[in-house]
């Protein structure tokens, strides 16, 4: 459901453009309201969340499907914890649909879509990877990474059981908004895909901002 | 009844293993590559969660994302093949006469099961108590040495969930019926995580006990024309990962 918000950017407490290919991660503290603005349109955040205090606890897909019984996320959303706790809840989204079934791209996942000698090219697992070796404060491993969201990214399922990845919804500006039920670790990669027709293979930067 | 044949007196397709999982169970196995799984749903209406796990590198784990968008699909059926984190294939659905198997649904919890269809405890039912996925796959990790950071998005066989043009998810009733079975063919040592507790969308009146049946068999060798390989040229890409990853022969070869 489309949702404007009423926020003013201006007024927000922390603002960081996050170039393609780069990742994100901050603690959003219980309370605050976090957006991820699309600046140049139909860009993917490939996107995790944690229990800053605990982080074993962690964004859950299946269980956010699951318990609103549907698998688009969109305003009112409750995104869901593996321990079946509200994380965050999105409050405001110009985009209308965001996608947590499609996954996040690796190297070697790129191999089986694409071609086994596209191995090596950048891709989201990676900047997750280095995201925790180089925040080690947090503790966190592979184990740790798991289904993320994809913001901005339209993957519809038909009646039939298939799964098509259909050009974005999303548009220069467009954003989603979420408020933290408890305080927790964002981790975002701001997709590096270059052979995915759906961001035109032109992967864009997004802005994080914030309000206390 | 457990049978087990020597797998060396076993031709190709032959069973070399079989047992029953209980209602509301769980287990662990490792398969060989090589070696086929036959679940048979032997009352109609069972459930089968299920993880996979490299017992040579337990970080590497069945990824149902990478499994569904590699292969254009939202159901699992025969042709599909059920794919790692590192982009190799565990198993392949070789034949399946149920049709249609969900893996974004996840886990009953001890929570769900009560608001369902009520609390049985251990302390008053013992094994015919109301047990959950969740606990079931926490008991079966931990053996392994393995915990929650470790639960993926399992698999729930023989269970269809669809959706309709808003999203919203549609449990499909009697989805698989007495005696339907569904073959999994393993192309890498694989250990393998089971329950057999309720989907969590099950909209049966009392918490449904439905026993399995499962047979070990030998596989035939995979040929160039194999159905799963050719299903998609992703799949093709799959095998070749796997080869590369069993270059210079697996331990048992």
């Amino acid at each position: 459901m489309i949702k404007e918000s009423a926020l003013v950017a201006d007024n927000a407490s922390f603002r960081e453009v996050v170039p393609a290919g780069d990742y994100f991660m901050k603690v959003v503290k219980k309370g605050q309201i976090f957006r991820i603005l699309d600046l140049e349109g139909n860009q993917a955040a490939d996107t995790l969340f944690y229990n800053a205090d605990e982080p074993t606890e962690r964004y859950s897909a299946v269980d956010t499907i699951r318990e609103q019984g549907n698998v688009y996320l969109t305003t009112g959303t409750k995104l869901m914890s593996n321990e079946n706790n509200v994380m965050l809840e999105i409050v405001a989204d110009t985009c209308g649909r965001h996608d947590t079934v499609g996954g996040a791209c690796a190297t070697e996942s790129n191999t089986i879509r694409y071609s086994l000698d596209k191995k090596c090219m950048h891709a989201c697992r990676d900047s997750w990877m280095l995201a925790i070796a180089e925040n080690e404060q947090y503790g966190m491993t592979k184990r740790d990474i798991t289904h993320n969201i994809n913001f901005f990214m339209n993957v519809p399922v038909t009646k039939e059981g298939g799964l098509t990845f259909e050009d974005g919804l999303s548009a220069p500006g467009k954003y989603v908004e979420m408020q933290a039920h408890m305080d927790t670790i964002v981790l975002i990669s701001n997709c590096p895909q270059l052979n995915n027709p759906c961001n035109a293979y032109n992967p864009t930067p997004v802005e994080i901002l914030i309000w206390d | 009844m457990t049978t087990l044949s020597s797998s060396k007196e076993v031709t190709p397709g032959g069973v070399i293993y079989e047992d029953k999982i209980a209602p509301a169970c769980h287990w662990s196995l490792r398969m060989r590559k090589g070696t086929i799984l036959k679940l048979i749903d032997d009352e109609g209406g069972a459930n089968v969660g299920m993880l996979f796990y490299n017992p040579e590198n337990m970080l590497e784990r069945y990824n149902a994302p990478d499994t569904l968008k590699g292969q254009h699909t939202f159901k699992l059926t025969k042709g599909n093949c059920l794919y790692s984190d590192m982009g190799r294939i565990f198993c392949s659905i070789v034949e399946d006469s149920v049709g249609w198997h969900e893996t974004v649904c996840g886990n009953t919890t001890k929570e769900i099961i009560k608001e369902k269809w009520g609390e049985k405890s251990y302390q008053e039912f013992h094994n015919e108590w109301n047990q959950n996925g969740h606990n079931s796959f926490l008991v079966e990790l931990a053996k392994y040495g393995l915990g929650k950071k470790d639960m993926a998005a399992n698999l729930n066989l023989f269970s269809a969930v669809g959706v309709d043009d808003e999203g919203n998810l549609q449990y499909l009733e009697n989805n698989s019926k007495a005696g339907d079975s569904v073959e999994l063919r393993f192309e890498m040592d694989t250990l393998v995580l089971l329950h057999t507790c309720p989907h969590p969308l099950s909209t049966a009146e009392e918490y449904p006990r439905k026993p399995i049946s499962y047979q070990i068999i030998k596989a035939p060798e995979v040929a160039d024309d194999d159905y799963c390989m050719n299903f998609r040229d992703e799949n093709g890409r799959g095998f070749q990962n796997n080869e590369i990853y069993h270059i210079g022969g697996c331990c048992h070869d």
